[in-house]
């Protein structure tokens, strides 16, 4: 009896297995993506007035709906809240993440998720007055520096200044928004949280300009969207979608140029967008794929400075999210 | 006029301290109103961008007008605006029909029926040429309404049978009644919404879960039952045995005697915690944020995330207690008014 009931069991796994390696396929038949983003993130993810979902992340998930049908509204998007977010994916609730979700070994491993290529290199850093002069995070020394309660950011702010034998006060609250409104009203000299949400609060204030983002930072928060384990099919075309918006802008190609590239002699960028064919065959997409993303979506450049760059309320510097080329970290394999 | 003059003498200005803390108290009073009044009215923006907000130093109600839509709505779509708008009108209407006691017969029933499915259709479509919208897209004023009135309009007769079932003679269906209700009342709303949101999908096949809207329903739904048997054990138990004796005295079943003795004085004396359940469940409800359904609550929320319009969270708060405030209040005049006829 217990041999079959396990014979039983295995069966199902195996079917499920099965079920599982064809992601892309599921959703081929669906004729809509179904995309994790967050409830509400400015810049990242977050509905305008109209009801639509705006943001980074949503864009990334839009690049793919382009990839796989030619079409960025083919998404249908489920808000999580940090709770959910995993086992959203992991039930099969969503096809992919994009959810300002930190990279990390745990998630990678034990809780069954392949990371994508990182979208956004984020990390803790700290924001100050102009007029106190500070430039760099040695002349916080003895500072006191507002925080929020039980985060792991008030951990990686003690341990930062410990290991580099500088000392500070800190002033902690429960919420995110007593943080910021201390820091204000002149509680203390800094506040510290992830650059990008340092940015959101700054944008909310009245002057922004009297205030600067020290440009280091102590942590590491490279965002990437996720997948489910075991679909390596349905991993390359997340994973692709995303390296190509990294080589359009490295190939200088915009959503408002790409129909002149198609013109191109150089068969670097004939293959990328599908004149030579072969990657899309690859991929298990149309061979126009990369040409419909950038078309639709736009480059990384593109997608960066709408939503949280210069053309953003949030007015954030590329920095460490430049191209290698620029002094950053984004690089994508070639495509050939 | 000499009269209020006369009562301020008494009870405001008697004694030097009494009328020293009342000239303190309402220039304060005074003060405070008049800041606020600045505030929302005076120096506040009405039409305009979020810049144009900060600038000013009063409240940015165009942050509101903006936003309107998408907090009474959230993602329905625009062009399908009219159909939540009506449905919630229908739904006024039935409930302000109701609210006689002479009007409650079996044919109010029926109506009740007929609108919930006229409401259903019209909010959910895909039939009579209307466009399909998928409960997903469901958000703000009709979400809350509707997990609060369908939560409590299961919720009601479930409770009674439980509360009777706990008074059973029959030792089974006791104990299962006593374990039911202890056990819902035992665990917070939020992790019963977990339980439906999050731990459900994991024992299903891969994608396939039933919808979200209606996981929480039922979750709300199970949580309320536990507490409305509470409230009816409480009056089953007010009334004087006397009556239950009389009515096996008169040879009458069971049902006949719950039906047509007891139940009805008990759910009458149980009224107001009937309405304080009511009023509680419908604010219980923006708990859902937890498993990211867009109540009027979230959809107020993540209007603040809009990176355009950052940093209007007091405006935003305020606007939606207003809401909140309205609605609880008519749930407690209802309450009232049904106190009164069937005094």
């Amino acid at each position: 009896m217990k041999i079959l009931m396990i014979t039983a069991l295995l069966a199902t796994s195996t079917a499920f297995a099965e079920s599982k390696s064809s992601t892309l396929n599921t959703i081929k038949e669906r004729k809509v993506l179904k995309c994790g983003v967050s409830s509400g993130l400015a810049g990242f993810s977050a509905p305008n007035s109209k009801g639509k979902w705006q943001g980074f992340d949503v864009d990334i998930c839009r690049a793919i709906a382009a990839a796989v049908f030619g079409d960025p509204d083919k998404v249908q998007y489920t808000a999580l809240s940090a709770q959910q977010r995993f086992v959203a994916l992991q039930s099969g609730e969503i096809d992919v993440l994009s959810r300002n979700s930190t990279f990390t070994l745990t998630r990678d491993t034990s809780l069954g998720l392949n990371f994508a290529p990182v979208v956004y290199y984020d990390g803790q850093g700290f924001m100050v007055r102009k007029k106190d002069g500070v430039s760099k995070i040695a002349d916080l020394n003895g500072a006191s520096i507002c925080t929020q309660q039980g985060t792991t950011t008030e951990l990686n702010l003690a341990d930062y200044f410990r290991t580099n034998n500088l000392k500070f006060k800190p002033v902690v609250f429960e919420s995110n928004d007593e943080v910021h409104q201390s820091f204000v009203k002149g509680r203390c000299d800094a506040v510290t949280t992830d650059i990008s949400g340092l940015a959101a609060q700054k944008s909310k204030l009245k002057n922004p300009d009297d205030y600067i983002i020290l440009s280091e930072i102590i942590s590491k928060e490279p965002l990437a969207p996720a997948v489910r384990h075991g679909d390596d099919v349905w991993f390359d075309v997340v994973k692709y979608s995303i390296y190509a918006l990294m080589t359009a802008e490295e190939f200088g190609i915009t959503s408002d140029n790409v129909d002149k590239f198609l013109k191109t002699k150089n068969p670097k960028i004939k293959r990328f967008l599908g004149i030579t064919k072969g990657n899309g065959k690859a991929l298990g997409l149309d061979e126009k794929w990369a040409y419909n993303i950038i078309k639709m979506v736009g480059n990384y450049h593109e997608i960066f400075e709408r939503n949280v760059g210069k053309q953003s309320p949030l007015k954030l510097e590329r920095g460490i999210n430049a191209l290698w080329k620029n002094g950053g970290l984004h690089y994508s394999p070639p495509f050939k | 006029m000499k009269a209020k003059i006369r009562w301020a003498k008494d009870n405001l200005f008697k004694g030097y301290f009494n009328s020293a803390l009342s000239i303190f108290l309402i220039t304060f009073f005074a003060w405070a109103f008049y800041n606020f009044f600045n505030w929302l009215v005076i120096d506040s923006v009405l039409l305009g961008d979020a810049d144009a907000c900060r600038q000013a130093s009063g409240a940015c109600l165009a942050f509101i007008v903006d936003k309107t839509r998408f907090i009474f709505f959230g993602f329905y779509p625009e062009t399908e605006i009219w159909r939540p708008i009506i449905a919630i009108f229908i739904f006024f209407i039935i409930t302000f029909y109701s609210r006689l006691k002479s009007r409650w017969n079996r044919r109010l029933l029926y109506n009740w029926m007929y609108c919930g499915l006229v409401i259903w259709l019209l909010m959910r479509g895909g039939y009579f040429g209307l466009v399909k919208v998928e409960t997903h897209n469901w958000g703000g004023l009709p979400l809350t309404l509707m997990l609060a009135v369908v939560g409590m309009i299961f919720s009601y007769p479930i409770g009674i049978f439980l509360a009777l079932g706990r008074q059973s003679k029959l030792p089974l269906i006791k104990y299962l009644c006593v374990a039911y209700i202890e056990l819902i009342r035992g665990v917070p709303l939020i992790s019963m919404l977990f339980m439906s949101s999050v731990m459900m999908p994991l024992f299903l096949p891969e994608g396939y879960s039933p919808d979200k809207l209606m996981r929480a329903q039922v979750a709300i739904i199970m949580f309320i039952s536990a507490y409305m048997a509470e409230v009816v054990r409480g009056g089953l138990q007010a009334i004087p045995r006397g009556q239950y004796e009389a009515a096996d005295a008169m040879g009458l079943t069971y049902w006949q005697k719950m039906r047509l003795v007891i139940l009805p004085q008990a759910l009458k004396i149980v009224i107001p915690p009937t309405v304080n359940t009511a009023i509680g469940m419908f604010k219980d409800t923006s708990l859902v944020i937890i498993i990211a359904l867009f109540d009027l609550m979230y959809t107020t929320k993540a209007s603040m995330q809009d990176s355009n319009w950052l940093g209007f969270s007091v405006e935003a708060y305020l606007f939606v207690a207003l809401i909140y405030f309205v609605f609880c209040n008519m749930i407690s005049r209802m309450g009232r008014l049904f106190e009164k006829e069937f005094r």
